[in-house]
């Protein structure tokens, strides 16, 4: 068993400051819509981060509120609004007009992003693909270069490996060692957490290793692989966990009428971020009914399999 | 005009829900391509399966509004639940036969644009492709839907972020895409846009209650009309029974 191992786990507040220095290359929001380590994103925006380096396919409002925060100086997506509404205001202001501060975008697609972190967690240079031929992206992200195939005679798109500083990676549930099991739409989060050199892992829910050993199909990150455990409930909200809770489509659509100016977006943040000092305060100010609605109402679970010898 | 017993909303689910033919795998996309791979399935395409570039594949559409495809909704009684590369190696593949896309800007070639457009003069920052250039460049056919104005509609895209038919014929293989790939369809809040062996768009069929007048003056270059041009059939009442089930609050589809 995994009884003897050493417990990695640590609070949030820790894990950004021993692990998420300013000038960080870190993803998140790799499982898309679903699973985004908000409460690590705030955390990193009260811990004053700045220069970091974003890389995620669609992380929702997430890089939006620490572009705004200042935090950030690239960008490395596929998509940067609200998945509700469009548009992302910080995202927009730091682009046209440099505020709070210019960033630089690298524009993938879904499946070239796919590609450069599936390469790192390869450990190879670059992957071929037909993708992104012909669009613009090509012209702009020095990380998409068209080249000759060496076995015929088609031209393709050598996506260049990332290799991420820090993943953070919200689980359903872990056991102190970091063998975590999650379920639901994986999108980037398994290739991402590989190319990376070091993975957080954010669980809804800590268990014993014995429950995490009765269903191996499930275990998506293998602990060793894991720098620090951190058990945060309700750590991504307002995107959905599936068998925790749902996606807060409110709050989304309330950030994007509370972010249209900057000093709008600086209030938000006081409230929502800089004078909360922990995920359960900010539970409580989701409130209870809130919080009730969003909880699973319906339980699906699934048919049990059969490890037995 | 006699008010008419469906919202365009209606009209243009219908219309893309016939652009999906049985057997079919299918690019879903959310909003209005969400119900009509839902129609399509509950009437002339039950064969029919859904990828979701989020790594969810499914036989049966939910029948829950959405909001992403990441909702819990959509994921319960999934066929698959996986990876992207999963989803998009059958892309690339060229197993996918339609893929769904919205646009800010698609010009006469069919290209997309969902990376800069521009509001009084000024450059606007819009958030990207997500997938849209993967199945613009990888599905057997596209399919676009978007609402019908000259600020949309426009003779050349500043940026293409999904490449549709470039400059014309012949341009997609000498950029080195799959031979069998490239748009299909564009079906507006006025009409259906479909393209000529030359790679250009012409209306092939106009919505009912719609001036072909309008569809012009609507269109940001000299939009040719087909010779045979179609009025797009309307949804029949079986139709509009299936959609009115998936959105039953016209959340997607009132307008």
């Amino acid at each position: 068993m995994t009884g003897m191992l050493p417990s990695k786990l640590i609070s949030m507040r820790q894990a950004v400051a021993e692990h998420v220095p300013s000038g960080s290359m870190i993803l998140m929001g790799a499982e898309l819509e679903q699973m985004i380590p908000f409460a690590a994103g705030h955390e990193m925006i009260r811990q004053g981060r700045r220069d970091l380096t974003l890389v995620g396919p669609i992380s929702d409002i997430l890089f939006d509120q620490m572009i705004g925060a200042g935090c950030v100086s690239r960008v490395m997506a596929a998509w940067v609004g609200n998945a509700s509404s469009g548009v992302g205001y910080c995202f927009r202001r730091a682009v046209e007009h440099s505020i709070p501060n210019a960033i630089e975008t690298v524009d993938y697609t879904n499946f070239t992003l796919a590609m450069a972190l599936h390469a790192g967690a390869l450990g190879v240079p670059f992957l071929p693909t037909y993708a992104a031929l012909g669009s613009d992206l090509v012209k702009r992200n020095g990380n998409l270069r068209e080249f000759a195939s060496p076995v015929n005679e088609e031209r393709l798109i050598a996506v260049r490996a990332l290799r991420p500083d820090v993943a953070i990676v919200p689980v359903q549930r872990a056991d102190t060692w970091g063998n975590s099991h999650l379920w639901g739409n994986l999108g980037v989060a398994i290739d991402g957490a590989r190319a990376s050199r070091k993975i957080i892992v954010v669980a809804e829910e800590i268990v014993a290793p014995e429950v995490i050993a009765s269903d191996p199909n499930r275990t998506l990150i293998p602990g060793f692989l894991v720098a620090a455990v951190i058990h945060e409930p309700w750590g991504s909200h307002p995107s959905p966990v599936q068998g925790y809770y749902g996606r807060d489509h409110g709050f989304f659509a309330e950030y994007h009428e509370q972010t249209r100016k900057q000093e709008d977006f600086e209030r938000w943040l006081e409230r929502w971020v800089l004078k909360i000092p922990s995920r359960l305060e900010y539970v409580k100010r989701l409130g209870d009914s809130r919080v009730a609605d969003l909880r699973v109402r319906e339980h699906a679970f699934t048919a049990a399999a059969d490890f037995g010898v | 005009m006699a008010p008419r017993s469906f919202s365009r909303g209606e009209l243009m689910v219908a219309a893309a829900a016939r652009e999906i033919r049985d057997g079919e795998l299918v690019f879903v996309g959310m909003r209005l391509p969400m119900i009509a791979f839902a129609l399509a399935k509950r009437t002339h395409a039950p064969q029919a399966t859904g990828l979701f570039e989020n790594g969810i594949i499914r036989d049966e559409p939910a029948l829950a509004p959405l909001y992403t495809m990441g909702d819990p909704p959509n994921l319960r009684n999934a066929t698959f639940c996986g990876d992207m590369i999963s989803v998009m190696s059958f892309l690339q593949q060229g197993k996918v036969n339609v893929g769904f896309l919205g646009a800010a800007e698609i010009d006469r070639f069919g290209n997309l644009n969902t990376t800069w457009g521009r509001r009084d003069g000024q450059p606007v920052r819009l958030p990207g492709s997500g997938g849209a250039c993967d199945i613009a460049c990888l599905a057997q056919r596209t399919v676009v839907m978007l609402a019908h104005d000259p600020q949309r509609l426009v003779s050349r895209v500043g940026h293409i972020t999904s490449p549709g038919n470039g400059t014309g014929n012949g341009w997609r293989r000498s950029q080195g895409l799959p031979a069998r790939s490239g748009p299909s369809a564009v079906i507006t809040t006025m009409g259906v846009l479909r393209f000529g062996g030359d790679g250009e768009a012409f209306l092939a069929s106009i919505h009912p209650g719609i001036r072909v007048e309008e569809v012009l003056s609507n269109t940001g270059w000299t939009l040719r009309v087909a010779d045979d041009l179609a009025v797009t059939p309307e949804p029949n009442e079986g139709e509009l029974a299936v959609i009115r089930e998936i959105d039953p609050d016209h959340f997607w589809t009132k307008t």
